[in-house]
């Protein structure tokens, strides 16, 4: 885990600090003369070795950073320091956490609407293996993820605010604002990017419950609880799906990391201001240490989301609680 | 009762299943399209570069035509907002593209992926360990982020390296970069697979009757391991189909005067309220490909699965 996450930092930082091109230059301004570009080269820190940048990055995490402490206007880093962006003139910390809690809000609202109807969708085509309901919606879940998430989203633009103006143009701003100051504007922006995301993730749920529950159907503990005279519901709900639930929680755990690092689709659709349209800046503008941080933050709520799910499985099931 | 290989059980299964016959259908159709149709419209005056003054206003841009300026036969569905290039030309060569790179990318990943995925199962020790980290630190990247965050430099990097400059290095970019993260996932699966064959009776036998390593492993353990590798590889494609999309709408595919579906969807969301067929033309065809590949593939996972009554 901790050896993993050191990798990741090191990858990433070299990945985007060694390639051929210049930071210095680009933030150098209209008149760049060498002098300057050598005095902006040693503000940045990229006069040092590679490898002392790295440290420096490291230690900034740990102890915060002062970028050019002889100059004039020593530019100063605070403690988790992921970088400092020269072109926005932030710390990189800070525009992660003004745009996390909009990606916080995306996930949470998408992953609320799509659980429940992965979930309750496949144990329904389940149980009601063959026929009608298991077809239709085993056909809506295969379309659900053949369509790409902004074919969907242009879609539901087009149709529910275009033509049929059940809801006004997404706010960017009450997304900002977060759900408490005003309700219904947030809720009618939120609508849609979390149907999307939950089209798209749902179909995959709808398809892995309704495996996992006619495996478990065919187990000799599920034929117990039958012949035990248990009522349908509680075998359904408390025996097959309960084994059933560690592969479920695997590619929740993953798909919900992977959001939280920035729904990029769906948030540059409907500009969202998260960590999606954050990243999707930066790689636009060539701002190195924005790439550097989203990428590294992106990176850690994977792995921590694996040791999650690692932890989750011995709750769920008792065959692989250790000790 | 006469034996039959699995080969012929998938083939006896999937000539039955109409579904599987009509998409494999649809996709010989798309991929003949894709090689024949840019010369067959070109011989025919259709041309996806070339702009129509005549058919679009001078001011504005919009197409004189409704539905955006369908005319049979010069441009049967219509031209782009602007330039009155033919959206018929434009989807062709669009689908060529797409179909380029994620038929490239996917052969590269499931290549690598089958022959990481094959050492790394049977070595075992520590070239396992290293392997088994590396796909760790691979998918603890996110892919969408990191597809997108190296497009600039890397394609710079490629033109550097005597690419042609343009969308030969960006089409290259998007098929390496495609491949170098997506393939720790089935190399994960044929490691699993491998371990389990490793056991088995006849690489026993071939490891007592003096058999290399090399015949081991490609000679011995690959014909076993492609029903795994099938199965992943139509799972795969659509998924490259939809990436590339996703890239080009976001702005980091091929740049214009070429096009892809994602592109002209991009292009689509200025006028789409006027002209909803911008939307819907590239977006359906789109949606048609990647479902195509998605029901080939679950038949073929079916037809594939020992366990599954037929």
């Amino acid at each position: 885990m901790v050896g993993l996450l050191f990798l990741l930092s090191l990858a990433v930082f070299f990945l985007f600090n060694l390639l051929p091109f210049d930071p210095a230059r680009l933030t150098c301004g209209k008149v760049c003369t060498p002098q300057l570009l050598e005095q902006n080269r040693h503000r940045l820190g990229l006069d040092l070795p590679p490898w002392d940048q790295y440290l420096a990055f490291v230690r900034g995490i740990f102890f915060g950073r002062i970028y050019a402490p002889d100059q004039p206007f020593p530019i100063v880093c605070h403690a988790p320091c992921l970088g400092y962006s020269f072109l926005r003139h932030a710390e990189v910390t800070t525009l992660i956490a003004r745009a996390l809690p909009v990606t916080l809000w995306l996930t949470l609202g998408g992953f609320i609407v799509w659980i429940t109807f992965g979930v309750v969708g496949g144990i329904v085509a389940a149980l009601r293996r063959g026929r009608w309901q298991d077809r239709v919606l085993m056909t809506v879940a295969l379309f659900g993820y053949s369509m790409p998430s902004f074919f969907i989203g242009l879609l539901l633009i087009f149709f529910v605010i275009l033509q049929l103006q059940w809801l006004p143009f997404p706010s960017a701003s009450a997304v900002q604002a977060g759900p408490f100051a005003n309700p219904v504007k947030f809720f009618q922006t939120m609508i849609l990017p979390w149907l999307v995301i939950a089209i798209l993730n749902a179909a995959f749920y709808v398809r892995l419950t309704r495996n996992q529950v006619l495996e478990t159907f065919g187990e000799d503990y599920v034929r117990t609880a039958r012949a035990k005279g248990l009522p349908e519901r509680t075998v359904v709900v408390k025996h097959a799906l309960r084994a059933g639930l560690t592969p479920i929680v695997t590619a929740a755990g993953l798909d919900i990391a992977y959001l939280m690092g920035g729904a990029i689709i769906t948030e540059s659709i409907f500009s969202l201001p998260g960590m999606g349209s954050l990243s999707v800046n930066a790689v636009t503008n060539y701002d190195l240490p924005l790439i550097t941080g989203v990428v590294l933050v992106a990176g850690i709520f994977i792995i921590a989301m694996n040791l999650i799910v690692d932890l989750l499985y011995g709750f769920l099931d008792p065959r692989v609680r250790i000790g | 009762m006469v034996g039959r290989s699995l080969r012929e059980i998938v083939w006896a299964r999937l000539r039955r299943d109409r579904v599987a016959l009509i998409c494999f259908a649809i996709l010989v159709v798309m991929y003949l399209l894709a090689i024949v149709g840019p010369y067959l419209l070109n011989a025919l005056g259709y041309d996806p570069y070339t702009f129509d003054r005549a058919a679009i206003s001078n001011s504005g841009g919009q197409p004189v035509l409704p539905n955006g300026g369908i005319e049979f036969p010069k441009h049967p569905l219509g031209v782009e907002w602007g330039t009155g290039r033919d959206i018929m030309a434009q989807l062709l060569s669009g689908l060529r593209i797409s179909l380029i790179v994620s038929t490239s990318a996917t052969i590269l990943t499931v290549l690598i992926g089958t022959v990481v995925g094959i050492v790394a199962g049977y070595a075992g020790g520590w070239t396992d360990q290293i392997l088994g980290r590396l796909m760790d630190l691979v998918l603890a990247f996110p892919f969408l982020l990191i597809v997108l965050a190296l497009s600039g430099v890397m394609t710079d990097r490629l033109t550097a390296m005597g690419v042609p400059e343009g969308n030969t290095s960006r089409v290259l970019y998007l098929i390496l970069v495609m491949s170098l993260f997506g393939w720790p996932y089935l190399a994960r699966i044929v490691r699993g697979q491998v371990l389990s064959l490793r056991e088995r009776e006849f690489v026993e036998a071939a490891v007592a009757m003096g058999a290399g390593t090399p015949r081991i492993l490609f000679g011995e353990m690959l014909p076993n391991l492609w029903a795994p590798i099938l199965v992943y590889t139509t799972l795969t494609l659509p998924s490259y189909i939809g990436l590339e999309a996703a890239l080009s709408f976001l702005g980091v595919g091929v740049l214009p005067p070429d096009t892809t579906f994602g592109a002209m969807l991009a292009n689509s969301v200025s006028y789409f309220q006027v002209v909803p067929l911008y939307l819907f033309i590239p977006g359906g065809m789109l949606v048609l490909l990647v479902v195509s590949f998605n029901l080939l593939g679950d038949s073929l996972r079916d037809a594939l699965d020992p366990k599954a009554i037929h």
